[in-house]
């Protein structure tokens, strides 16, 4: 059961609770804390049954077995006993417009797609609302990081990785502008006008598109090669593309886009990439694995394309691409995509459903995004040295039966589970019991 | 050579002869003559079936005077001997737009609800007042295009709205304009499609249509009985019209089951016109009784050279590519009287190949031939003028060198009215054979072959050398230039002759060097057509129609079966709870008994031993398997609107909520408006028509909506201008339409109890107010669209005023803000588990708002609204256990049991309870979990999804498409000419689509 120093400090949290808006983010760790005898998932493939694991100043400083290690008492100075529940790594929404749209039908409160085609320039993270209320619906099952990233045009712009427990977006970063985003052309698109739509044809300026992007790649390395007298922006904000402290995320579906992108990143000179969507991503398998390159899945509780594909294509998508040496992350882009992050883990869950044993079906969501996005080092498993962003499920947190949070950190900070929806749940259930 | 010309003279002057009397005469004098022409010896086809070999037809003043062997040919009469040719009567197309303008589309892009029109209906797709033959002005080139295919008599309409009007019916005349309009107005016509013409909103959808068309007809009846103040000449001319053949252009397989159920209600006989895909649903077509039309136009091959292209067709697309020259066949040999038409074909010019095309698939000839001449004609009930070559037709004939659907076969003549049109030079000779040519004492061999009219050249010397030629020959002129072996040179020497015996040609040789001397060819064998092995086009093998005939269909209906499941856990939904270890029998469709060691001869044993069965998934709000539009929006209320019309059974995500285990669903319409339309409530029998997917005897329902789209807060540019803008508005459209609903109540209440005997007029039928009327009489239910309390309130509020309950709330995502008065009204509620943000309206809506709500006692259901989210409604109810602590057995009540309450079917589904329909699914665990499966769903005891039959369908599907693709690179092999490959996009509806 929790300890008493816990529960005061979540009394201390729900008084906090009552005078904010928004949750209010919680204070730096500075009291250690040790998690005991939680069936611990590491989100390396890995499970501990009766585990410790231990953190101080936001960092891992413990992952072993309870059972074998001996610890002086006192060690810490906080003990959680988390017996029968589960501890995992904190989840990563990649691919996301969390705090970029607030509500989705109202414009006002849309940031995610600036105008234009080419606009590396557009970086994400200046428009991201820290204490969005939709955000802070994400973390009570378990969501904990996301990239946050611009939408539209053919190079959408740059995006960021954030915690989700920040005053603001300085505060909330983990790693600033860590890619840039290209929709790459597609080989179909819909024909015919707005007032009457046509069928879905073969995209004729399919070729002469991708020139277009690989011509503006090039006049932007050939800008960046050597010192020209007059600033370009626009050319500019790729350099990290080449000198591979960024990387390139390229949108795409289809298996001939996807060899496509391939050989344009090649011959482009950029360092790394991703394939973001990667609906027949399978069908490349080799060619990804090949050449190291990670795939975030798209949204797999969605149809298929096709009628007569598979009924459960997007559901075993991440197995057949796991099997093949495929590098996989999910993603959860598309309708109602800011409040929908809340069931990445599921997507997780169904991945597993449909072949991939549990433990892959958690990597698709902590270590392997983490890896694709390149924050290997500091996030993504239950290891030590790590940020300690984690969090204590009663159940398998996969599923929706079962994933109930009781504890989660952030960088070791114990973060409020309360929400604009937990309040109101709270203010109905006393209307009721008024009676 | 002289009879030829004075024939042609003849015949040129022909039409004058029989020019109307009283017409005034500019040209010339008066030329007037009773002349008779005889066609004799030939081949006769009076109709299709009755044939007179060396027979003579006998033609004046534009008509059949005498046809038989026996003919005595008066004396001033012009013959023509037509010995190894045949006659046949030309063709009709009573579908054609020929001789219209397209209408003009509006520019208009704002919406307008109210009519601009004065002295019309109200709606202006109803056109039944346009005439065709006033907007009609013949065109002789496509006349030509016409004659050329073999068609003296066209019908012709202005293909625009819903009632189009009145079609008029041409002979293609090219001669005498006066001639052409044999008949003003021969037909009616309908369709499912929107006047261009038009602005106005109203319908938007496939089911607002079929709405309007039977408020048309109601009040067509009204109106004929004089009720009506204002004057309406679209209801006038339809009225007028009555009479005449009612063509309904249905365009589709679906939506000719739709137009014949709208007959049937009013007692209509339409003839339908097709689209080619009626095989598909041929059963359904075949009990329609209607007679057709039907295109010829198959699709053309689609190039799938490029395997990236390929991939991403449909199955569908590539099989209805295979299977479309079925159609014919198929709707032949199912009984179903058809005339064929051109519609729709990209060129004239593939009508022939075509419909050689279904011939070669296996459609009759003869059947072939009556669908375009005795067919037509007595669908029109012209069968004594037209269609026929008997004594007193038309003299419309087309005159060929053999059988007419024979690939060799040339068309040469082609008579209108007793007007020659020259297709191909019927006075041609065959040339065509292997002659010894002399040039100027020099010996070469000469073989001609090609066609008759277009015979090629290969000359040789002597010694096998090939020598370079080209022939032409027009007017039996033969003129071939033979050109030398060098091309850098230009010794040309060129024959010419006029034939007159083919046995021996001769004429006059032109030498490269001005010389003119004699040469002459004697043929030493006659032509033989070399048959290339290589390009005889075998036909393809045709893929079998399945029900539905998509991937995943099933090639026989599957039947209802007796099972035993053994050993499961069975989730009762009754006091009985969760069994563990239990057996349950299917039989007979019912569950027949739920118990441990049962056994019955007759079943199927399914071991289950750690499975989970349950009761179907119902889905209380779903939009999938509906054609052409959820939303009905172009007015605020559209009560007289039902998606029970438009249910769409071909829809491939039927199978795939069956394989998330949903077998029961509420269809509803969207919420663009206050008062929608009514649902169906749907069994999903993947494979059975639209009709046997519905309950039978379903309570009624009908869907209501609230908020933000009602009062188009989120349409976007397109000012919105129709009424209500805010919810205060929403609650006097109600408010008003209650009043006005009660009022005609009762005065059909009043008139049905006194008026009937006495003098009193029968009410106008008013289909949105008669719906109303039956929520205000509790014969139909309400579920209603709502977000945030205050507008929660306000419709229980109105409902109470007018004293009937609201019975469902849908989405309701501020249920738990209002539960304590939602409970005291009596209405259920059927919510989303977790969506919030996409809307300001859902701002305040939490996950635990099912929770809540259940605990205050209401019955609580959780829906879809969305196609994906259907399959997984299982996962969907696991949340109400995560974040409302709801307990397990419950939650699943959530999409099994209390769904079925809230749609007044929980006497027949929801639970697994001996008795109650066997729709039921196993699930490899428990269901609430991710982790879940179905692996057998059935509905009334039939297997509608199997996840191993599942497996070998897939290997199935893989296997047609490279059977296909196969049969489509071979077609382009051949040079058949191709198109790119394409998809139709997928609709997937929610509540608030707007397009159809």
């Amino acid at each position: 059961m929790i300890s008493k120093k816990i529960y005061l400090l979540i009394l201390a949290f729900s008084i906090s609770i009552l005078t904010q808006a928004q949750q209010t983010p919680a204070a730096k760790q500075s009291k250690s804390i040790l998690i005991l005898n939680a069936t611990a998932h590491l989100g390396n493939g890995e499970i501990i049954e009766n585990s410790a694991i231990g953190f101080v100043d936001g960092k891992i400083t413990l992952v072993a077995d309870a059972r074998v290690i001996r610890l002086a008492a006192g060690a810490y100075d906080v003990t959680i006993d988390a017996s029968g529940k589960h501890v995992y790594p904190g989840f990563i929404a990649p691919n996301s417009t969390l705090g970029l749209v607030e509500i989705d039908a109202i414009k006002s409160s849309d940031d995610e797609d600036e105008i234009g085609a080419m606009k590396p320039h557009v970086r994400s993270i200046v428009a991201y609302t820290a204490d969005s209320k939709v955000i802070e619906t994400v973390r009570p099952n378990g969501i904990l990081m996301a990239q946050i990233t611009p939408r539209g045009g053919v190079i959408s712009g740059s995006s960021s990785i954030v915690q989700l427990d920040a005053w603001h977006w300085k505060d909330a970063l983990i790693k600033e502008n860590d890619g840039i985003h290209i929709n790459f052309p597609t080989t179909f698109k819909r024909g015919g006008t707005r007032f009457e739509p046509g069928n879905i044809e073969a995209n004729k300026d399919y070729s002469k598109q991708i020139l277009e992007l690989s011509s503006f790649l090039s006049n932007a390395k050939a800008y960046l090669g050597e010192s020209s007298k007059e600033r370009n922006l626009v050319l500019e904000s790729t350099k990290g593309l080449y000198d591979g402290s960024q990387t390139l995320f390229i949108h795409a579906n289809e298996e001939k886009q996807i060899i496509d992108a391939v050989q344009f990143t090649k011959e482009s000179g950029i360092k790394k990439m991703v394939i973001v969507g990667g609906y027949e991503a399978y069908k490349t398998a080799e060619l990804l694995q090949k050449n190291n390159i990670g795939v975030l899945l798209r949204r797999v509780h969605e149809m298929p394309e096709n009628d007569d594909h598979d009924i459960d294509l997007p559901y075993k998508n991440a197995k057949l691409l796991t099997d093949k040496g495929v590098l996989v992350g999910l993603e959860n882009s598309g309708a109602h995509e800011r409040m929908n992050t809340r069931n990445l883990p599921f997507l997780a869950g169904t991945c597993a459903a449909y072949g991939l044993d549990k433990e892959q079906a958690l990597q698709l969501i902590t270590s392997n995004t983490a890896k694709i996005l390149g924050i290997d080092a500091q996030c993504g498993t239950l290891e030590q040295g790590k940020d300690a962003t984690l969090f204590v499920s009663e159940g398998d947190a996969l599923d929706m039966r079962t994933n109930k949070l009781t504890n989660a950190f952030i960088q070791g900070r114990m973060i409020s589970l309360e929400t604009h929806q937990t309040k109101l749940n709270d203010r109905y259930k006393t209307k009721y019991n008024q009676k | 050579m002289k009879k030829i010309l004075l024939l042609l003279f003849f015949s040129f002057l022909l039409p004058k002869t029989y020019a109307q009397e009283y017409f005034p005469n500019n040209e010339s004098v008066q030329n007037k003559t009773s002349n008779f022409t005889a066609f004799t010896n030939a081949k006769i086809y009076v109709t299709p079936t009755q044939v007179i070999e060396k027979g003579t037809l006998l033609i004046q003043h534009g008509k059949v005077i005498g046809v038989g062997t026996n003919i005595s040919i008066p004396k001033n009469c012009t013959t023509i001997n037509l010995d190894g040719k045949s006659i046949y009567p030309s063709f009709i197309d009573i579908y054609t737009s020929f001789g219209i303008e397209k209408p003009k589309a509006t520019t208009e892009r704002n919406p307008s609800y109210d009519t601009n029109r004065s002295g019309f209906y109200w709606n202006e797709s109803i056109r039944s007042e346009v005439n065709a033959y006033q907007a009609f002005k013949y065109d002789q080139t496509k006349a030509e295009e016409l004659l050329k295919a073999g068609f003296g008599v066209v019908g012709t309409h202005v293909p625009d709205g819903i009632a189009r009007g009145s079609g008029t019916l041409i002979a293609l005349n090219n001669f005498e304009k006066k001639d052409q309009l044999l008949s003003d107005k021969v037909t009616n016509h309908f369709a499912f499609t929107k006047s261009v013409t038009t602005n106005q909103s109203y319908p938007s959808s496939l089911m607002g249509m079929m709405a309007l068309l039977r408020q048309m007809y109601y009040d067509l009846d009204w109106y004929k009985k004089g009720n009506s103040t204002t004057k309406d000449l679209s209801l006038e001319a339809l009225a007028n019209n009555e009479k005449l053949v009612q063509i309904f252009a249905s365009e589709d397989k679906l939506n000719s089951l739709r137009a014949a159920k709208i007959a049937k209600e009013f007692g209509l006989n339409y003839v339908l016109k097709g689209n080619g895909n009626e095989f598909e649903r041929i059963e359904e077509i075949k009990k329609t009784n209607s007679k057709f039309i039907i295109p010829v136009n198959f699709p053309e091959a689609y190039d799938v050279s490029d395997p990236n292209q390929a991939n991403q067709m449909e199955l569908k697309d590539l099989r209805f590519w295979n299977q479309a020259p079925t159609n014919l066949k198929v709707l032949a040999d199912n009984g179903i009287i058809f005339a064929l038409t051109t519609d729709k074909l990209k060129k004239m010019e593939d009508f022939r190949p075509n419909l050689l095309r279904a011939i070669k698939y296996g459609f009759d000839k003869t059947k072939a031939l009556e669908a375009l001449t005795t067919i037509p004609a007595a669908l029109l009930g012209k069968s004594n003028v037209m269609g026929t070559l008997k004594t007193g037709s038309l003299a419309n004939f087309v005159i060929t060198s053999g059988e007419i659907f024979d690939e060799k076969t040339v068309l040469y003549e082609n008579w209108v009215q007793g007007n020659k049109f020259v297709v191909n030079d019927i006075a041609t000779k065959d040339i065509r054979g292997n002659y010894d040519l002399t040039i100027n004492a020099e010996k070469y061999k000469w073989k001609i072959d090609g066609e008759i009219t277009a015979p090629k050249s290969e000359i040789t010397t002597v010694d096998a050398k090939k020598i370079k030629s080209k022939l032409t020959m027009t007017n039996n002129w033969i003129s071939t230039v033979i050109k030398p072996n060098d091309s850098t040179k230009t010794s040309f020497t060129r024959l010419i002759g006029y034939v007159e015996d083919t046995q021996n040609l001769s004429g006059k040789a032109i030498l490269f060097n001005g010389n003119e001397v004699k040469w002459s060819a004697v043929k030493t064998s006659p032509f033989v057509k070399a048959i290339d092995s290589s390009k005889i086009e075998k036909n393809n093998m045709i893929i079998p129609t399945t029900f539905p005939n998509v991937a995943f269909g099933n090639l026989k209906k599957p039947t209802a079966e007796t099972i035993l499941f053994k050993n499961a856990t069975v989730w009762t939904n009754e006091k009985d709870g969760i069994l563990e270890e239990t057996d349950v029998l299917v039989k007979n469709g019912k569950i027949a008994s739920i118990g441990k060691n049962i056994s019955d001869a007759s079943a199927t044993v399914v071991e289950a031993k750690g499975k989970h069965l349950t009761s179907g998934i119902i889905d209380e709000h779903s939009h999938i398997a509906i054609s052409n539009g959820v939303n009905e929006g172009g007015h605020n209320s559209s009560a007289e609107v039902t998606i029970q019309d438009v249910v769409n059974s071909e829809d491939i995500n039927i199978y795939r909520d069956l394989a998330g285990g949903v077998t029961t669903s509420q269809l509803l319409h969207g919420s663009a408006n206050p008062i929608g339309g009514r649902s169906a409530i749907v069994k999903w029998k993947w494979g059975a028509p639209a009709d046997e997917m519905l309950y039978k005897d379903q309570p009624g329902f009908i869907k209501f909506a609230l908020g933000e789209n009602v009062k188009q807060a989120n349409w976007g540019n397109v000012n919105p201008t129709r009424f209500p803008q805010t919810r205060m508005g929403v609650e006097q459209v109600f408010t008003d339409y209650f009043q006005r609903a009660k009022e005609y109540d009762l005065a059909w209440k009043n008139y049905n109890s006194t008026g009937k005997k006495g003098k009193g007029k029968a009410p106008r039928v008013d289909l949105e107010l008669q719906t109303l009327a039956e929520i205000l009489n509790k014969e139909r239910f309400i579920s209603c669209h709502s977000y945030v309390q205050s507008e929660i309130l306000m419709l229980m509020n109105v409902a109470e005023k007018f004293d009937f309950r609201v019975n469902t709330y849908t989405h309701i995502l501020e249920g738990y803000k209002v539960a304590d008065k939602m409970k005291e009204h009596g209405v259920g509620a059927s919510t989303f588990s977790d969506w919030w943000a996409y809307k300001f309206e859902v701002n305040d809506a939490i996950p635990f708002n099912g929770p809540i709500m259940h605990n205050a006692g209401i019955v609580v259901a959780y829906n879809s609204d969305d196609a994906e989210m259907s399959r997984r409604l299982n996962q969907e109810a696991a949340k109400a256990v995560k974040y409302g602590n709801v307990s397990e057995e419950d939650a699943w009540k959530f999409v099994t049991l209390n769904p079925a309450k809230l749609l007044h079917i929980d006497d027949k589904v929801g639970s697994i309870k001996v008795g109650k329909d066997a729709d039921i699914v196993l699930w490899n665990t428990n269901p609430l979990s991710i982790y879940s499966k179905a692996e057998k769903t059935l509905i009334e005891g039939v297997v509608y999804y199997d996840a191993q039959k599942d497996e070998a369908q897939r290997v199935a599907i893989a296997k047609e498409r490279s059977e296909l693709i196969g049969q489509l690179l071979q077609e382009k092999n051949k040079g058949m000419t191709t198109q790119e490959p394409k998809k139709t996009e997928k609709k997937e509806y929610h509540c608030d689509t707007l397009e159809e």
